[in-house]
């Protein structure tokens, strides 16, 4: 037995990790077992890749099966890496359709939480791109999912966080890029309402975010830098781009926190001189487009290892909401003001816009999502539950890739298709062979 | 490419090994045609897919059982081409309590480590001597220069097969083949997992991989892939056999 958590560190739980070598392994020792539940990279915050007993880590099916370069199609084993996809495929002209915010995750994790990027307002989420995809179901089987077969499995593994069977491979088509640059533009938005326009107005670009202030009060309440990007063509690089290469490498020899940082480190003032520094150095650049490399922009946390230490032992929670465009401005005003009120440090706030969503448990619905990034300490619970109660009365829901603390009241609120869910759940599961902590807690 | 324009390629023989499947990747990676020689069907097919997605370049299979030394000269008759470099990374590390009284344990160790490799690896270096040129690379280990209480069985093994290559270079260093002594140390795989490892003195698969091509490249004889490991090894050679014996290691 291990003890084990999410990438935010807390809450930990007993449970014994095994990482079968092949998928034939894996399709016996799930069947075998109860309370068990795959486990990709570890990257989901809370409790969804920690199983009841057992946790099925995807680690050992690394493996690419095949890629097609006339079409960019690609299969790969579920544990195969994000971060190995992007260093093989980049370097040949391909990048992802859709990446989150850090490269290290696996295939199977991506498409179990449904991931979202940058570009959801123009492209979906992952899931919208992957074509097929093979499952381990509890009772042995193993079943090819897609459009045309299984399309209700299909849909429904899409978010459901690795509890309709354990997905063993997937396919699903890179996208063609001429360089590894992006073209990036900062617009600085001087409260919650300009930003919003911002990112509405950025439409247009393939990725735009916004990072906020969120210690900025009164009148520049939701004060934010909104980037907007687009990939930038081979006739757009520069001297200083061509020496860095078409495809520049991720940095190697990365900076690491090589130990918890004592609790309280992220204070209120750490948080508010790294904000004040955001905000500058970005609104010094402002407006000016400029090309940036593919990897601090896309994942610029993944250049700090283990940089879930900063928290200090007790770690830290995740909190991601997303609310339907007619609530998002009141109800995110609402979530701002209270967190600056408290003078709640949030390390990370960002802000962005999504496209129309899926069914079933994924995440995004057309309107603005928010993710914070909070230490744990006292009152943290209390804040958060406020904030769950404005996201439920404005019609939304919360991220479960996020997620360690909801409550049941504001999840089944939050996914109206919840009831097919569990049904099918009942259909192909009837021992309950799968679970993890999240399915658990939250009655899945 | 070869000076004929025709692809150069690597037959490995322990194709599902983690360090063979390493290697290979490297190899391909500078465009190598890769031809993997394994048993275990499931596993090699996996490895030459991933090889073949990644880099493009062709990847063959070939069915060899290392204890199936009768069938040795009919795999290599068999295969499309006689490869420009045949790399041997079995290792078989086996259970050195159990094969202390199971002598058909102890004799298995001794056969997959030495017996096969050896056999097999000679009856290339006669076809390369036959064509006048090839590489020949095999993985040995540090557990073969000095036989320990823990592990001497395996250990045995590979020190004959590294004595196997040593002379084999010897009588081959006129003939325009070579042959290459790799020893990895501890490395990050199957047969380690589990087992507590100075990280100083463990790589990761793909190092060794690396390393196994950069020995093909340059000029080495032997090489230790992580060179604090010749270093290790001199010192536990010259430790005075009556001292040594009573060393717990």
């Amino acid at each position: 037995m291990t003890a084990l958590s999410g990438w935010g560190r807390w809450p930990r739980h007993e449970s014994e990790l095994v990482v079968p070598r092949n998928a034939r392994r894996l399709t016996e020792l799930q069947t075998s077992a109860r309370g068990i539940v795959a486990r990709g990279n570890g990257r989901a915050y809370g409790d969804a890749a920690v199983g009841e007993r057992i946790t099925l880590s995807t680690q050992g099916l690394d493996r690419f099966r095949s890629f097609d370069p006339e079409t960019g199609r690609l299969t790969v084993e579920a544990g195969v890496l994000l971060s190995d996809v992007i260093d093989v495929f980049l370097p040949q002209g391909f990048f992802p359709p859709v990446v989150p915010g850090t490269k290290f995750v696996t295939i199977g994790g991506m498409i179990a939480a449904d991931v979202h990027g940058k570009n959801h307002h123009r492209s979906g989420a992952f899931g919208d791109h992957v074509e097929r995809l093979s499952l381990a179901l509890p009772d042995g089987r193993v079943v090819e999912c897609g459009r045309g077969h299984e399309p209700g499995l299909f849909a429904a593994t899409f978010g459901g966080m690795g509890l309709t069977g354990t997905i063993l491979d997937a396919t699903f088509r890179l996208m063609p890029v001429e360089t590894g640059w992006l073209r990036r533009r900062v617009i600085v938005a001087d409260d919650l309402e300009d930003a919003m326009d911002a990112l509405a107005g950025a439409a247009g670009a393939t990725y735009s975010v916004a990072w906020i202030d969120c210690l900025a009060k009164g009148e520049a309440l939701g004060r934010s830098l909104v980037q907007a990007a687009d990939h930038a063509g081979e006739h757009e690089l520069g001297e200083r781009e061509r020496a860095a290469g078409l495809f520049p490498a991720a940095p190697r020899g990365r900076l690491a926190v090589p130990f918890e940082l004592p609790t309280g480190v992220i204070n209120r003032a750490s948080v508010a001189a790294f904000n004040e520094l955001y905000f500058r150095k970005g609104a010094a650049d402002a407006e000016t487009p400029r090309l940036v490399p593919w990897d601090p922009f896309f994942f610029p946390l993944d250049g700090i290892g283990h940089w879930n230490r900063i928290y200090g032992r007790r770690g830290f929670l995740q909190h991601q909401c997303v609310v339907p465009t007619r609530t998002a401005r009141a109800a995110l005003a609402d979530i701002l003001e209270r967190i600056s009120a408290r003078g709640r440090p949030s390390f990370l706030a960002v802000l962005k816009q999504f496209g129309p969503g899926r069914r079933s448990l994924s995440f995004p619905l057309e309107g603005f999502t928010l993710a914070l990034d909070l230490p744990v300490d006292e009152g943290v619970d209390a804040l958060l539950a406020e904030i769950d109660t404005v996201v439920a009365r404005a019609g939304g829901r919360l991220y479960l890739a996020k997620d360690s603390r909801q409550s049941r009241d504001t999840f089944e609120a939050g996914y109206p298709d919840l009831p097919a869910f569990r049904e099918l759940r009942r259909a192909i599961d009837p021992d309950g062979r799968i679970a993890s902590r999240l399915s658990g807690r939250l009655g899945l | 490419m070869t000076g004929d324009g025709t692809t150069a390629s690597l037959l490995v023989i322990g194709g599902t090994s983690d360090i063979g499947r390493a290697a290979a990747l490297a190899y391909a990676q500078t465009g190598r045609r890769i031809m993997l020689a394994a048993r275990d069907a499931e596993t090699a097919r996996r490895n030459a897919d991933d090889i073949a997605a990644r880099t493009g370049v062709p990847v063959s299979l070939h069915a060899l059982d290392l204890l199936d030394t009768d069938r040795f000269e009919a795999f290599v008759d068999d295969l499309p081409m006689l490869p420009d470099t045949v790399l041997c990374v079995v290792g078989e590390l086996g259970e050195q309590r159990r094969a202390e009284s199971d002598i058909g344990h102890a004799q298995r160790i001794m056969r997959v480590n030495f017996e096969g490799p050896a056999l097999i690896l000679g009856i290339f270096a006669e076809r390369f001597v036959a064509r006048g040129t090839g590489t020949l690379i095999g993985v040995g280990s540090v557990a073969g220069d000095r036989g320990r209480a823990s592990n001497y069985v395996y250990g045995a093994a590979k020190a004959g097969f590294s004595a196997f290559l040593s002379g084999l270079r010897n009588r081959l260093s006129a003939s325009g083949v070579r042959v290459i002594t790799v020893k990895p140390g501890f490395v990050r795989t199957r047969m380690t997992e589990g087992m507590k490892l100075p990280p100083v003195l463990t790589a990761e698969p793909e190092e060794v991989g690396h390393a196994i091509l950069e020995a093909e490249r340059g000029g080495s004889d032997v090489v230790y892939v992580r060179r604090v490991w010749r270093g290790v090894m001199t010192v536990i050679r010259m430790i005075p056999e009556p001292l040594f014996k009573r060393l717990k290691l």
